[in-house]
Order: structure tokens, then C-alpha cells, then sequence
């Protein structure tokens, strides 16, 4: 393979594809066989727009006392049900702030509220994803308090959100016995960036072929070091350890942004 | 998906910087672990360029694997998916690169 540009040729290799390679000064560098007009090196990183304001983003949730999370999932796998049951039993429900991301419609922003919990709802139109720019708008409006959770409920989709950082602690996937125990293999770059995964709708288990062993271990193949907890946002099944997990991702950003104003505070002496 | 939005924003930095000429030709670099389809990108590039500066433009798109170090035993590998298995067993990898997308570079008339 080319080591420069990695397109599967030999070094300096003439080709069919319209390009090759030459040396130049002593330096390899990728050339095309047929140059034409004027050649201008951009070397410009698309996502890095996305990714700046993600990191703004990320210091202002730490700067505020803010756990942020990204809740992201295929539509239909529960995310709006877990959160309304989350916001009626956990105890957490003054803390808890949601912006939502859907297509279209403010019903899930709507089911929040009714619920007992503040929600901004994104819609972004033809958009199939959050990305950081509109959660920092939702932010402004929400201007959650220290030591709020920030529920970021994602587009529904196993693919886009993956690829945009929104600036959150954590992210969370929820995938549901209705779908494929093998939804971790084909869907592996959501898998593999989440932090904590729920396996929802344990109570439909009996009637569905889902394998809970089965996509555990898969879940594991695509990412080691996640959590993977098995629950049932309709009947409750398993909430505990998820409120538990909540409180203790919690108790870490609030530890953060304390440690951050100790050294910013030692920093001035 | 995301690549005709990904495909606008390419769209937006080529005329910014084309300031006025007509891009005639494009080579971007796609990491084989970006959640990218080249295919579905270079659709998207047609459509996103109707009615600009790069309207017709030939697109390249270069693939690049992905290279991982072992959390287990440091040893670095190549990925061509996103996810693997070092020899020594273990699955715990820590990305280098794979996951960029950049326009490397352009051609003016």
C-alpha cells in the first residue's frame, strides 16, 4: 500500500484511476498522472467544525456543573419512555432537563413536560442527526442550573449520531429485544463510542427471539469497556442499577468541576 | 445518510476558498472508520454541487484503513472495519486513525 495517501497501489504506481506517484525534492508526495488546471491543498477537516463546538460545548457543560448525556438509539427502541419513567421515579425528576431531536413534531418534548421535567425539542427538518450547534441553542433556552442532567434524546438512528460529538460526559445506547441481538455487529460505530448500553423491553422477551447473552457478547466484541445494563422503561424492570449509574455519573461531573475550580484556584496562587 | 450533509459542508469550503473559479476536480480522504460510504458520497457530491462553482467537478475519494493500539498488549494493527482482534486475543483497541474526512485538495480552471 502507499504509504502517502494509502490508496492500495504500490508507491509510485501508474494507474487507471487517474492518479499516481512520484518523488519529488527527495519527498514522496501523492501527484496526480494528469494534471490539468490549478492544484490547490486544502488538507481541511470537514468535521471539525462540529467537533470545535462540541468542545465549547463540553467546557461549558463542566463550567456549569452540567452531566450532560447522549441518548442514542434506532427510533422505536424506548429512549422517550425510559426518560418519562426516569423523571417519575428516580428522584432525580427537579434535576433532570431533556432536549429532544426528532425529524419533525414536539410530541416527545411534549411527553416529557407532561411528565414533570423541562424538554426543548430540536426538530431538525431534513437533518438525521443532533449536532453541537443545535444543543448549545437548546442549552441557552433550557438554562439548566448546576447540577442539572442534561438528557440529550438523540434523532433517532443508528448511524449519523455516532458520527457528531455533541459535547457530552457520556453517551447511552438503547437497543430493544424487538430488534436484532446482532444490532451491535452492524451497527458498530454507535456501540462502540457509548458508555452505558440498556437492553430494553425486557418484558416482551418471552414473545420475541432475542438472545440477551447473545447481544451482550456482541456489545462486547465492538466495545469492552461498556456497561451494559438490561431493563424495562414500560414495566421497570431493572431502573435501579440505570438510577444508580445516573447518580453516580452525576456525583463524577459535579467532582470535575470541582476540581477544575481547585486547580483554577491554585493556579492564581 | 449524513453524507449529503456532509457532502454540503465540502460544497460550502470549496467555493469559499475557490473564491470565484470553477472547481474542475476534488480529492477527499475518507478514514475506512468515519461511518462514511463512498459510494453514497460520491451521489451526494452531485447533487450538493448542482448550481455551484464545483458543478461537474470529478471527485476522488481516497480510502484510508484505520490503525489501533491494543489496550492488552500495545501492539498497533490495521482496521478496515470498525472493530477488530489483535493476535494476542484482545478487542479492547484505542484508535489512532481511520476516522478523518478531509478535502485534501482541489483543482481550479
Amino acid at each position: 500500500m502507499c504509504g502517502v495517501c494509502g490508496c492500495g497501489k504500490e508507491e509510485g504506481e501508474g494507474d487507471r484511476s487517474g492518479h499516481g506517484h512520484e518523488e519529488e525534492g527527495g519527498k514522496h508526495r501523492f501527484v496526480r498522472a494528469k494534471a490539468t488546471g490549478r492544484r490547490i491543498r486544502l488538507e481541511h477537516d470537514v468535521l471539525q467544525h462540529n467537533d470545535g463546538l462540541a468542545r465549547e460545548n463540553r467546557a461549558l457543560f463542566r463550567a456549569r456543573g452540567l452531566l450532560a448525556l447522549n441518548l442514542m438509539s434506532s427510533p422505536g427502541s424506548g429512549k422517550t419512555t425510559l426518560l418519562e419513567r426516569t423523571i417519575a421515579e428516580s428522584g432525580l425528576r427537579e434535576r433532570i432537563f431533556v432536549v429532544q431531536g426528532d425529524q419533525a413534531t414536539d410530541r416527545d418534548a411534549a411527553r416529557i413536560e407532561r411528565a414533570g421535567a423541562r424538554a426543548f425539542q430540536i426538530n431538525t427538518g431534513q437533518g438525521c442527526h443532533l449536532d453541537a450547534s443545535m444543543v448549545a441553542r437548546a442549552v441557552a433556552q433550557l438554562n439548566p442550573p448546576h447540577g442539572a442532567i442534561l438528557a440529550i434524546e438523540n434523532v433517532g438512528n443508528l448511524v449519523c449520531p455516532a458520527l457528531f460529538d455533541l459535547g457530552e460526559a457520556a453517551r447511552i445506547a438503547v437497543i430493544s429485544t424487538t430488534e436484532g441481538a446482532d444490532k451491535p455487529l452492524k451497527y458498530p460505530h454507535m456501540f462502540r463510542r457509548s458508555d452505558l448500553v440498556l437492553i430494553n423491553k425486557l418484558d416482551l422477551l418471552e414473545h420475541v427471539d432475542f438472545s440477551l447473552a447473545e447481544c451482550t457478547a456482541h456489545v462486547q466484541q465492538v466495545n469492552p469497556r461498556a456497561q451494559v445494563l438490561v431493563v424495562s422503561a414500560r414495566r421497570g424492570d431493572g431502573l435501579r442499577a440505570f438510577y444508580d449509574w445516573l447518580q453516580q455519573a452525576l456525583q463524577q461531573a459535579l467532582r470535575t468541576v470541582a476540581a477544575g475550580e481547585q486547580s483554577s484556584v491554585e493556579g492564581v496562587r | 445518510m449524513h453524507e449529503l450533509g456532509i457532502a454540503m459542508q465540502v460544497v460550502d469550503v470549496l467555493a469559499e476558498r475557490a473564491q470565484g473559479a470553477r472547481v474542475t476536480r476534488v480529492v477527499l480522504e475518507v478514514g475506512m472508520l468515519a461511518a462514511l460510504l463512498p459510494d453514497s458520497l460520491r451521489f451526494c457530491f452531485g447533487l450538493a454541487t448542482q448550481g455551484t462553482v464545483a458543478e461537474g467537478a470529478e471527485l476522488e475519494i481516497i480510502e484510508k484503513p484505520g490503525r489501533a493500539r491494543c489496550r492488552a498488549c500495545a501492539r498497533e494493527l490495521e482496521l478496515r472495519r470498525p472493530f477488530g482482534r489483535c493476535e494476542c486475543g484482545g478487542t479492547d483497541l484505542d484508535w489512532i486513525s481511520g476516522e478523518e474526512l478531509r478535502i485534501f485538495e482541489m483543482e481550479v480552471a
